[in-house]
């Protein structure tokens, strides 16, 4: 077999146990942190401090009954949780995690799919993750599940905007698309977040409202709209759902962390070898970590927005930052200041 | 390999776009649409042009028919039905396209066949290729597209709009509605 190949499974396997293990891990982080801010145990049973939690309630997905609303769009209710899942299991191949790593005089970039367009790939995969949503709460025939799929499509179009916009500042500077440039950019200067504090806030506020995070997670508020797109969806059809919006989340924050705080590399410190490709992937796991925990503390501490809200935060506050931040940075960088 | 992949996607972009137009339900026809452009999107990374390709997949694909959706959904269109035929004009606008379309493809095999054609090199469809040529070559063209796209977005701000005394556009309750302690204290007094 053509050891280039596999190279890149192998990477795409490091990458994929990375990632298929943050839905059940922050299942029991979301439960334990939820109840601490509001001042109760949570769930404490299952192992010690209740870590064998996930695995519960996976088993209990597996076993519980599939139901197919009667009146349901069959093959588009079906094919929508394998659509929330396709996005959210190919994004992360563009997050490098580690220096070059030498085997047996190969170069090896740790980086699943060393493409050019890079941060673009990442922008456009992750921008078909509404269909999965729209098709849902469409094909369920349920009225609170369609206004779920309609709120989806209008917010994620109109924060991908700013996000797109807040991306393509940080790559001004570094004149690439490649995540790699941009992590041996921020070595050698400082981390991004420092010259490009604007874009980074309207990142995060984007990246929320992208992921359908609380205060943004209008198209499945459960006081209003039962749960919204996925209201009709049970056992593993819903488990599935559950999986896709923490992978999103999970590579939404790489990308965030690699952009504008070092990626997998840490000031000061350049190891090479294995031994730098074990530290690289986990300080990248570390800050991705962080990311997620602060993504839980804002879901528990903010109120939900309304939606009227929500559309002119997106168009009137983020859409104005984020064009005036890349025109900031685009002068700054020809002004050679960055 | 590469043929194989191009001979799957190939017919995939066919198939789904025959669905676009075939298929009575709107929701399928625009799914068959993103199958359509995702495929084309394929092909232009196997012709070397991989920034085109995933550009039509975020734009295309993750904005404009994400658009299309929206509105399908929005004004509930359900599947065309039966008795609803062939409208009168639609020959008359059919022809004309079908004409441009089959000069335009033959065209392509015209030229196809003249030997000045050359193949797109890398420094022609990298990024920077692209981005020199539309902001030298053909920074007119490109600026023009600029306006136009301007001036259809205002025109459709306009559009949009509703006249500047009617109720404000928010669509949210006025605050005096709500019955706030003070208010409350007002109404209360004789």
């Amino acid at each position: 077999m053509n050891p280039g190949l596999v190279a890149t499974l192998l990477k795409y396997a490091v990458m994929f146990g990375v990632f298929i293990n943050v839905a059940p891990i922050m299942n029991w982080v979301e439960r334990r942190a939820c109840a601490y801010i509001q001042d109760r145990p949570g769930p404490n049973r299952v192992g010690p401090l209740g870590l064998f939690q996930p695995l519960a309630d996976a088993a209990k997905f597996m076993f519980k009954e599939d139901v197919t609303p009667a009146a349901a769009d069959k093959l588009l209710y079906l094919m929508a949780p394998v659509l929330a899942l396709l996005p959210a299991f190919t994004t992360f191949v563009i997050i490098p995690f580690g220096p070059d790593l030498t085997v047996s005089g190969r170069t090896i970039p740790l980086v699943v799919a060393p493409v050019d367009t890079g941060v673009l790939l990442f922008l456009a995969l992750s921008s078909l993750a509404v269909y999965s949503l729209v098709l849902a709460g469409y094909a369920s025939n349920n009225k609170f599940s369609l206004i779920g799929g309609i709120r989806a499509s209008a917010q994620l179009i109109s924060y991908e905007l700013a996000l797109t916009l807040s991306v393509l500042a940080v790559l001004l500077p570094v004149n690439s698309f490649r995540l790699s440039d941009i992590v041996a950019y921020q070595q050698a200067h400082v981390w991004n977040f420092i010259p490009q504090i604007l874009g980074f806030f309207v990142f995060l506020v984007a990246s929320f409202a992208e992921t359908n995070r609380l205060p943004f997670d209008l198209p499945e508020a459960e006081s209003e709209l039962i749960a919204g797109f996925h209201t009709e969806y049970s056992a593993m059809r819903f488990a599935a759902f559950f999986q896709a919006e923490y992978t999103n989340m999970a590579a939404l924050a790489a990308l965030g962390v690699t952009l504008f705080f070092g990626g997998w590399s840490l000031p000061g410190v350049h190891i090479g070898g294995w031994l730098g490709a074990i530290v690289g992937l986990v300080t990248l796991i570390a800050k991705i970590g962080i990311c997620m925990a602060v993504f839980v503390w804002v879901r528990w501490t903010f109120p939900r927005f309304r939606y009227d809200q929500l559309m002119r935060l997106g168009w009137k506050v983020l859409l104005p930052l984020s064009i005036l931040n890349l025109i900031v940075v685009a002068a700054m960088t020809l002004a050679g200041w960055l | 390999m590469e043929t194989f992949i191009f001979l799957i996607f190939a017919a995939l972009a066919v198939a789904s776009s025959l669905v676009v137009v075939m298929h009575r339900s709107p929701v399928y026809a625009t799914m068959s649409l993103v199958v359509t452009l995702f495929s084309v999107a394929v092909l232009f990374v196997l012709l070397g042009a991989p920034f085109l390709g995933t550009l039509q997949i975020l734009i295309y694909a993750g904005a404009i028919v994400v658009l299309f959706l929206f509105v399908i959904m929005l004004l509930n269109l359900q599947k065309e039905g039966e008795a609803a035929g062939r409208r009168r004009g639609q020959l008359w606008v059919a022809l004309p396209g079908a004409l441009i379309f089959i000069g335009m493809v033959g065209l392509v095999f015209w030229r196809a066949g003249a030997p000045d054609l050359q193949p797109l090199t890398e420094d022609l469809v990298s990024l920077k290729g692209l981005a020199t040529a539309l902001f030298t070559d053909y920074l007119l063209p490109f600026e023009i597209v600029g306006l136009l796209l301007l001036v259809a977005v205002i025109g459709a701000t306009v559009a949009a709009r509703k006249a500047p005394d009617a109720a404000d556009d928010s669509g949210v309750l006025p605050r005096e509605d709500f019955v706030t302690e003070e208010t409350a204290r007002k109404e209360a007094r004789p």
